[in-house]
Order: structure tokens, then sequence, then C-alpha cells
């Protein structure tokens, strides 16, 4: 009897110190090349951990131990100890790079390196560069098909989403999008690929088999003139039935029926919003406001936003921890 | 007979793979200036490939994305001597190219285009900014990639107007284009709203623009030219020709903010540019080109970029499919500005953002937050539709 009330204790004690919503998310700051952690349970930021010039790209671990940060200007890869949060190690990555995927089982990670038009292939591991793919002017955009078996590269001033066979590292396609892509996310269906694409204003919904652009999501604020219109980071809720799209200095996030490619709402945030994560939770989507130095959080089911958190100068991307 | 036509297709149908696997070639040549313009510093002094180098950079990006698309791009370079005849120059190029872009003085660029009209070839003008190239001479087969003298003085009066830096020293030099730019820059202070208190001309009365003992005798002349002016806030400089202006900062009697041809310089590109990802490029150029990237290299890289976005959109080489889509309403092109850059269809001119630069440091970029316009806030830049005089034939 005793027995059995310590040890419900002690489940008491563990739910109240770990509530479901308690996450850490790493918030990268271009500018002040710095880290920013943010609890989302006070929805505060506990640390601000120092890191070398430029971090962009940033991203956990498929193990949720580590965050890895690009920081283009040391044309390095840093790694943060997510329990310790500071740099404990670094990866070779190729020169500038901004953004990089993993693969399923978190061993091998691909990093687009803007400065020589290639995809560098790293062994996490091994902690060593084992390959390169030869893409576009200016990789950007970076992620790969929930089969894995295939690589999606972006090209900046290409214009294409190159489509890489993971097992030959040879590029299969290469399709024409708008203006300057800046990012692929699959459906989790794996039905569909999104490419945003910054000056050219649009999303290009790309049928993964055919490689064809079978539909562009287009957007349409009154009052903004079309160019202030930037899409950049894209979040696809699990079910596949709803898309988030940053749109840059029109300081909104579209809110998109990703069924009929139709936007059904746009939600105000900080200026020029980039990049955003999802609790595992899908309960709240983070986004970062580079001009205005915060990170809006928004209620995914209400659709509104109802948080703003001062991060550090220029926060770029975000990424939350696996549960 | 059936069997022959049988064979004579399935030969077509052999060869058709052959003929597929040789890329589309695409030519595009480079006519530019005899000479290069002196300038007042040394460290701004144009180096001999100035325009050249950033087409070069151009082609390479377009081969980059041509090889997925089975395109290849070539570049032809010609340099006009002294005295040469462009309209022969430009025909011959036109031989083996369907795309010329040009780095020409305003009636060459002219001369050029007439002894083109009629064979379809396509001029992309990078190096001119004669507003009348756009109006009253405009022509059918020449697309203007540098910005026209009107849209960058505007660009300078929108930022002095927001800065509230409103009356203005203008010192116009002596020379046609100097007055020419001392037009645009009236036309731009009437139309935003700034007050020219006093003009001055700066007479060019030759001599060497370097002397071993210059200096002290600048530092003199200046403040006496500046003296006795009414009240103003800056003082703006016409001075393409690089007579005087880069003399006038820290000089002026009055302590002066100085802009135009100096100081606070409205222009297409510099090397200190470092937004919207445009440091990719900044360093793409230096290692190709082992210098800094100028407003001629930009202007030329874009033309050549508008060439290879267009092949690459109609995934073709007729130059007759790449005009009609440069000309459509489809036509856009990404040149690291922040916005996408267009096509004006009245003349043929790019709508592009004006960089303000002192040499050092991007200070601010045009058309300015608050100046607005129906169609498209670039269009506060140079002359509108409803006041061209171009007709495009």
């Amino acid at each position: 009897m005793w027995r059995h009330c310590l040890l419900s204790g002690t489940v008491l004690w563990l739910a109240a110190a770990a509530p479901a919503s308690a996450f850490m998310a790493f918030v990268s700051n271009e500018k002040g090349n710095t880290v920013s952690v943010i609890d989302t349970d006070s929805w505060t930021v506990t640390k601000t951990i120092k890191v070398g010039q430029r971090p962009r790209g940033i991203e956990f671990t498929r193990d949720g131990k580590f965050v890895m940060v690009a920081v283009g200007d040391d044309d390095t890869i840093q790694v943060i100890d997510a329990k310790k949060q500071e740099v404990v190690d670094t990866l070779p990555s190729g020169p500038d790079p901004e953004l990089f995927t993993q693969d399923a089982a978190g061993k091998i990670m691909y990093v687009a390196n803007e400065n020589d038009n290639t995809v560098t292939v790293i062994d996490l591991e091994k902690r060593a560069r084992i390959g390169d793919v030869q893409v576009g002017v200016e990789p950007e955009g970076m992620t790969i098909s929930p089969d894995g078996k295939i690589l999606i590269n972006t090209s900046e001033t290409t214009n294409m989403a190159h489509f890489i066979d993971t097992s030959t590292r040879q590029i299969v396609a290469n399709v024409l999008v708008d203006a300057r892509p800046r990012f692929a996310e699959f459906k989790h269906d794996g039905s569909e690929l999104w490419v945003s694409s910054e000056i050219g204003g649009t999303v290009s919904i790309v049928d993964p088999v055919k490689h064809v652009v079978t539909g562009k999501v287009s957007f349409n604020i009154p009052g903004l003139r079309s160019e202030a219109i930037q899409p950049v980071g894209i979040g696809m809720t699990k079910d596949d039935k709803t898309a988030f799209v940053a749109l840059g200095p029109a300081n909104r996030i579209a809110v998109v029926d990703a069924v009929n490619h139709k936007v059904t709402k746009y939600l105000l945030v900080g200026q020029r919003v980039w990049h955003m994560a999802f609790t595992p939770d899908e309960k709240y989507l983070l986004v970062t406001n580079g001009v205005s130095n915060d990170v809006s959080v928004i209620d995914v089911a209400a659709q509104k936003v109802i948080k703003t958190i001062q991060v550090g100068e220029l926060p770029w991307g975000v990424t939350i921890a696996p549960q | 007979m059936v069997r022959w036509l049988v064979a004579a297709i399935g030969l077509i149908a052999m060869a058709m793979p052959v003929c597929a696997a040789e890329p589309i070639a695409i030519g595009i040549g480079y006519l530019s200036r005899a000479g290069v313009q002196q300038k007042l510093s040394l460290v701004e002094q144009p180096a001999e490939n100035d325009g050249i180098a950033g087409a070069r950079l151009a082609i390479e990006d377009n081969n980059t994305t041509g090889k997925f698309l089975n395109q290849r791009f070539n570049l032809e370079e010609v340099r006009l001597k002294e005295g040469e005849d462009v309209a022969k120059a430009a025909t011959a190029l036109a031989d083996r190219n369907d795309f010329i872009i040009a780095d020409l003085p305003p009636d060459a660029l002219l001369q050029a285009a007439d002894a083109l009209r009629d064979r379809g070839t396509v001029l992309l003008n990078a190096g001119a900014i004669d507003d009348r190239l756009r109006e009253q001479d405009c022509r059918a087969n020449l697309i203007h990639v540098a910005p026209t003298r009107s849209m960058l003085a505007d660009a300078l009066a929108q930022y002095l107007v927001w800065k509230q830096w409103k009356r203005w020293f203008l010192v116009v030099g002596s020379h046609d284009k100097d007055k020419l730019y001392a037009d645009a820059l009236r036309r731009a202070a009437t139309r935003f709203g700034a007050k020219i208190v006093q003009e001055k001309t700066f007479e060019d009365t030759g001599g060497a623009r370097r002397t071993d003992s210059g200096v002290t005798l600048i530092q003199r002349q200046m403040p006496v030219f500046t003296q006795q002016i009414p009240a103003y806030d800056v003082l703006v400089a016409a001075d393409e020709s690089e007579v005087f202006a880069s003399y006038l900062p820290y000089r002026t009697w009055d302590p002066r903010p100085v802009a135009g041809s100096a100081g606070l310089v409205p222009t297409s590109w510099d090397a200190a540019q470092d937004q919207w990802g445009a440091i990719q490029m900044q360093n793409r150029f230096m290692k190709l080109n082992s210098r800094r990237m100028t407003a001629l290299d930009m202007q030329a890289w874009t033309a050549t970029r508008m060439i290879g976005e267009a092949a690459s959109r109609t995934n073709s080489g007729d130059p007759k499919r790449l005009l009609a889509f440069l000309k459509g309403p489809d036509f856009s092109v990404a040149a690291f500005k922040g916005t996408r850059l267009t096509l004006r269809d009245w003349n043929l001119q790019l709508r592009q953002p004006i960089l303000l630069v002192d040499g050092r440091m991007v200070v601010s970029v045009s058309p300015q937050e608050g100046f607005l316009h129906q169609v498209s806030e670039l269009d506060t830049l140079g002359a509108d539709r409803p006041e061209t005089k171009c007709k495009l034939q």
C-alpha cells in the first residue's frame, strides 16, 4: 500500500515537471551570431548561446540530442549539445553552408553550399565529407522525400528544384519553378512537393513522380504591392491538410488549404518573417521575424498569433526538439 | 514505296536523339565602346574589362543552368577601336549572335540598333543612361538594362527629401552630359518637393586630372567656389565628366553633405551591396575576376541573365520567342535587389531599385518608403507611362 502510494506520487511529480507542452526551441540569429533557446512552456528565452558567424540553417539531430547550425561565414556547421546548451563540435561542410537536411536514420546529412554550386554529403557519425553533387547556381532549399529515396535541392539563380537519387547521388530530374526558389517541403504522404519562390512570389506544387509543376499557390494581400510578397519558409501539418507559408517582407503567414492550394487566411506577424517550426504536438507554430528581432507563436488549431518573443538580432531559422 | 517511307521514317526517328543530344547554342555578342573614361579618384579607375567581366560571370551562371536544359551560351567580345564604324562592327557581330549586349555612347547605340533593325537581332543596352534613348529615340529592338539619368536623379531626390534635406545647391559641369544630369536633378527636385536655392556652373578649363601638388590648390579653390550661397542643406553635383565633384566633399565653405556625382551617389550596383543574397554574387564575381564588381559589370550581368532567363523559361534558343518572352507579361529577373525586375512595356526599360552609396557602404535603397504608385513603386523612378514620348515601332 505504502509502496503503491509512493509510486503514484512519483508519476505525479514527473507529470508536473514535464508538462506535455514544454519543448525547447532553438532559434538562429543571423546578425547576432547567437542561438536563442526558448522554453515553449513559459514562452521565454532561457539561454543565448554564442555561435560562429552568420548562423542560419538550424536543425535537431534525429535523436534529439544535438542541434546543428550552419555558420556560413565560418564555412562550417556547429553542433550544440541540447542539454548542455553549448557548442561541442563542428562538421566539415563545404564553403558557406546555409540550409541542410538529414536522412530518416539521422546518419547522412546533405548541405547546400551556395558558393560553389554543390550539395555536400556528410557522414554524421564519422564527421566526414563523403561526396558532392553538382547542382545549379546558388543552392539553397534542401529536403528529403518521406521514403528517403529522393533528395531535393533548390538553386536560387538557376530557378530549379533538382531531384537527386540518394542511392546514386545523381540528378534524376530538374523542375523549373519561379524566381529564387528558397525552400522545399514534401507532404507527409509524399504526394506533393512544395517549393517557395521568394522573388517570383509563388509556391509551386510539384508532382514528385512526373516531375512537373501541377499548380501554384499565389498570394494577394489588399493594400500590399505584389513585390513585397516573398514566400520563404513552409510548414505542413501532419495530416497534409493545412500549410503555413512565411511571406517575408509582407510580414504575414499565409494559411493555405493544402488540398485545393488556396489561401484561407493571412496572419499578421513580425517584420520579414522567414522560417518556422511546429512543436511536436503540433499545437503551436513558431516563426522567425528577422527585422523585428522576434519570434511569433501561432496557435495552430485556432490559426491565431498568441505571443511574440524577443530573441537575438535577425532571427533566421528555428528548430524544436523531437519528442 | 511504302517500305522506303518506313525506312526513311525509321532513319529520322534514329537521327532524332542524336540531334537532341546536341545542345541548343545561344550566341551573345558584347560590343563595347573605345577607350575607358578617366575618373578623378584613382581607386575608381575602371578596369579594362569593366562590364564584360559581369557578362562573363553571367555566361557561367547561364551555362550552369543550361547544362540541365541542354542549352549552351557563348559570349563573343568585341571592343570598338577609335573611329571604327559601329554599324559595321554590330552587323558583323550579329552574323554570329542573335543577341548583342552593348556598352556604347547614345548615338553609336542608335546606329547599331538601326543597322540591325531588319534582321531581328536584339540589343541590350548595358551602358547608356540617356533618357532620350527610352523616349523620343526609343527603338523596338533595344532593351535598356542600364537605369536612366532620371531614375538615378529621382532615387537620390526621394532620399534627400525623406531626410528633409530639401534646399539644394546645384553645381553643374560645363559638358553636355553634366547638363543632362542637371536637367534630371531639376526635374526630380520639382517632382519630389525639393528646392534648388542656387545653381552654379563649374567650368572645365582643361588641364590634368592628377598633378603632384594638386591637393593644395584644390583645398583653396573649392571653399572659394562654394561661398556666399543662400542657406542650403545639401550640395548636389552634376559632374558625369569627372572634372570637379569628387573634390567637393569636406571642402565646401559651409559644412554641408555632397550628393550626386560625389558623396552620396545613386547607382545600379556597388561593391558594398551585400543584402538580398548579393554576397554570393559578389563572391562569385571576385573569384572569377580578381576585383570588385561595378555598376557596369552588374548591368552586363543582368542583361546576360535576362537572355538566360528567357531561354530557360521558353526552353528555346529562338531569338523571336525569347524576345516575345522578354517583352511579355511573364518576364521577370532576380538580380539581388530584393524585388523582381520587370520591363516597362512602353519603352523596354528595366525597372529596378537604385542604391545610394558613399563609396564604402550602401546608405539606402530607393524607391523610399511612402513614395507610392498605382502599378509598381519602381515606377516612381524615371519617366512614367503617362509622360512617355516613346512610340515603339
